[in-house]
């Protein structure tokens, strides 16, 4: 039995490559540097090209979605990161009993909330509030000093909201690993950096979070692959631009994930199947890198003796 | 008593460094403070918004009546998401418990074992759509079921696959040694001390581990698309060719919709599913405190 594990994850790095093979020899290495994703005249007569059967005009590059992944997930990376340390520290050295594990509870339930309710949150109620007043306010001010934050601040869609929304989605994982890792610290260690007259926040910040560095960047990554992989609520705040590089922190972006089902439809309605192929094309892509992000991490992780406690 | 000293409370004149590392440490504890405050505060508007909206938008109609386009009742949604789900746990349990056991007890050490476990928990990393993609490509088309509950349903379980297994490894683990070797001294065979002890003993590990999974299935949306899509319709009793519907669709397709009677739907959809969810998270807590209050 335990072998199906493995070997579902090989078959599907296996059919996905077989599924995708016509349209990986079709594209080429195009399909990672264009932004051309396009697919073609729906009602022409299919013609061949390079042996492959496509419709006129289409053609596939997917730079966009990969800039618009990596974009969105190191925003959410560069937030959750903090936010998870700061409150694992709280949690860990400032509440004791029945508090602590509450707040325990109340951070990892943010795991919990399935995706599409997340975005049902960003669509209703983030979007309004940070498309009106938070944006148009950040133009005005650090838009002023750091250009990326200036320009037009949107409708609210777009790369910060997703990025927003996805730190969220990630800070738990990084805040209940570092709590679980500074709850398992030896005492000694704890007990010699107060004997040699530090405070307790700076036995924290200098001896407790450098012990933990490890973990904490195994973590960061794990918690970066959940990011590159997350698709319904990215679906639901992005804009999903089509074929265009972000300009500024507001514009709207797709990430691969959210683009797969967002083009399920129109996909399907190529006669061709090139369109489905190179799909599943987007998905080979991510795959390969979510595989690459959490081998790094597990590796990282099971070096610091770790791998049973991550919360995942 | 470093703190006292620090807050001032022993030396009547503190010196300038110390009144800086005073500050610093103040400063550190509202920082974090801050962070726990603002993931505090997002959760909490988050459920509040869903059950202020949800619960307004629950009537006895939503549960005794099927979706019709854009109004009617979710009764539909509710069956396929707990059919969906029900019959992916029930896949998924034997092989990820079974995995797991081969991973906590044999081969540990060994090569195989090592790669099993790795490609196990980089398995737990795969982006939920590429399963569906998987899903879709396999089943949907290759083996002709077309959208369908199996479809749907063996795509969940292999996403719960290495939760299960994990979970399993893991409660197995923290059984003392001394257990399995009693067991063994009392003339028990291999399988007899896994099937009435080690699992016993190991069980609340396992069932938290299962009830998240549960969890975390009922509430994904992507891979669903890929392999039940969907349907407006009751579940007729076919595991193939009959698309199913289920709640998380709801949320995220009718909310796009211009439609009140639409939203609401979708609310009540919402509702429904971060209850469970909640819930399942609830009694998942529970369970492991019992164990961990009954073990120290």
């Amino acid at each position: 039995m335990a072998v199906i594990l493995p070997l579902s994850l090989v078959a599907i790095a296996v059919f996905l490559t077989l599924y995708a093979w016509p349209a990986i020899h079709f594209n080429g290495w195009g399909f990672l540097v264009h932004n051309d994703w396009d697919l073609g005249r729906m009602y022409g007569n299919p013609i061949v090209k390079d042996g492959q059967t496509i419709l006129p005009g289409a053609s596939y590059g997917i730079l966009f979605l990969i800039v618009g992944t990596l974009l969105s997930s190191l925003i959410a990376i560069i937030l959750a990161l903090p936010l998870g340390v700061f409150s694992a520290i709280f949690i860990a050295e400032g509440l004791k009993g029945p508090l602590r594990e509450a707040a325990s509870f109340l951070v990892e339930l943010l795991a919990a909330v399935p995706s599409v309710v997340y975005g049902l949150f960003g669509y209703i109620v983030l979007i309004p509030f940070l498309g009106h007043h938070v944006y148009p306010f950040l133009t005005q001010t650090i838009g002023r000093v750091i250009p990326w934050f200036g320009g037009e601040s949107g409708s609210g869609y777009g790369l910060l909201t997703a990025g927003f929304i996805l730190t969220l989605m990630i800070v738990p994982l990084i805040s209940a690993t570092l709590r679980d890792a500074l709850n398992s610290t030896p005492r000694a260690l704890r007990e010699s950096g107060i004997s040699m007259g530090a405070s307790r926040m700076e036995v924290v910040l200098r001896i407790l979070l450098p012990q933990n560095r490890k973990v904490l960047i195994g973590a960061t990554i794990l918690a970066l692959g959940r990011a590159l992989g997350e698709t319904m609520a990215v679906l639901m705040v992005s804009g999903n631009a089509l074929n265009v590089l972000p300009s500024n922190a507001y514009s709207s972006v797709s990430t691969m994930a959210s683009f797969i089902v967002s083009q399920l439809d129109s996909a399907l309605q190529d006669p061709t199947g090139m369109a489905v192929m190179s799909l599943a094309e987007v998905g080979l892509v991510l795959m390969l890198i979510s595989i690459l992000v959490n081998a790094a991490a597990r590796a990282l992780l099971s070096l610091s003796g770790m791998r049973g406690r991550v919360k995942t | 008593m470093i703190d006292n000293i620090l807050t001032g409370k022993l030396s009547a004149k503190p010196s300038v460094l110390l009144l800086k590392r005073r500050w610093m440490s103040r400063f550190w504890w509202f920082v974090t403070g801050l962070s726990l405050f603002i993931l505090g505060f997002s959760l909490l508007y988050l459920l509040g918004f869903v059950f202020f909206h949800g619960a307004g938008a629950l009537t006895l109609k939503t549960f005794t009546e099927d979706t019709q386009g854009i109004a009617g009742g979710l009764r539909n949604a509710i069956v396929g998401s707990l059919l969906i789900s029900g019959l992916a746990l029930a896949m998924a349990i034997p092989v990820g418990v079974s995995a797991g056991i081969y991973l906590a007890e044999y081969d540990y050490g060994r090569l195989v074992g090592r790669v099993a476990r790795f490609m196990s928990d980089v398995l737990v990393g795969v982006p939920s759509i590429i399963l569906g993609y998987f899903g879709y490509i396999t089943m949907v088309v290759y083996l002709g079921w077309k959208f369908s509950l199996l479809a749907a349903s063996i795509t969940l379980a292999i996403m719960m696959l290495p939760y299960i297994a994990r979970t399993t490894e893991m409660a197995l683990r923290e059984v003392p040694h001394t257990v399995r070797e009693s067991a063994y001294a009392l003339g028990a065979g291999e399988g007899r001390v896994m099937l009435r002890i080690m699992l016993p003993a190991g069980r609340t590990g396992i069932l938290t581990g299962i009830l998240l999974s549960l969890s975390i299935s009922l509430g994904e949306t992507a891979p669903l698309i890929y392999t039940a899509n969907w349907s407006n319709y009751m579940w007729e009793g076919h595991f193939t060719n009959e698309p199913v519907s289920y709640l998380t669709y709801v949320i995220w397709s009718y909310i796009g919709e211009p439609y009140t009677s639409a939203h609401r739907l979708a609310y009540a959809a919402a509702f429904l599913i971060v209850f469970m969810v909640l819930g399942i998270n609830v009694i998942a807590r529970y369970v492991l405190r019992n164990k961990s209050g009954h073990h120290h």
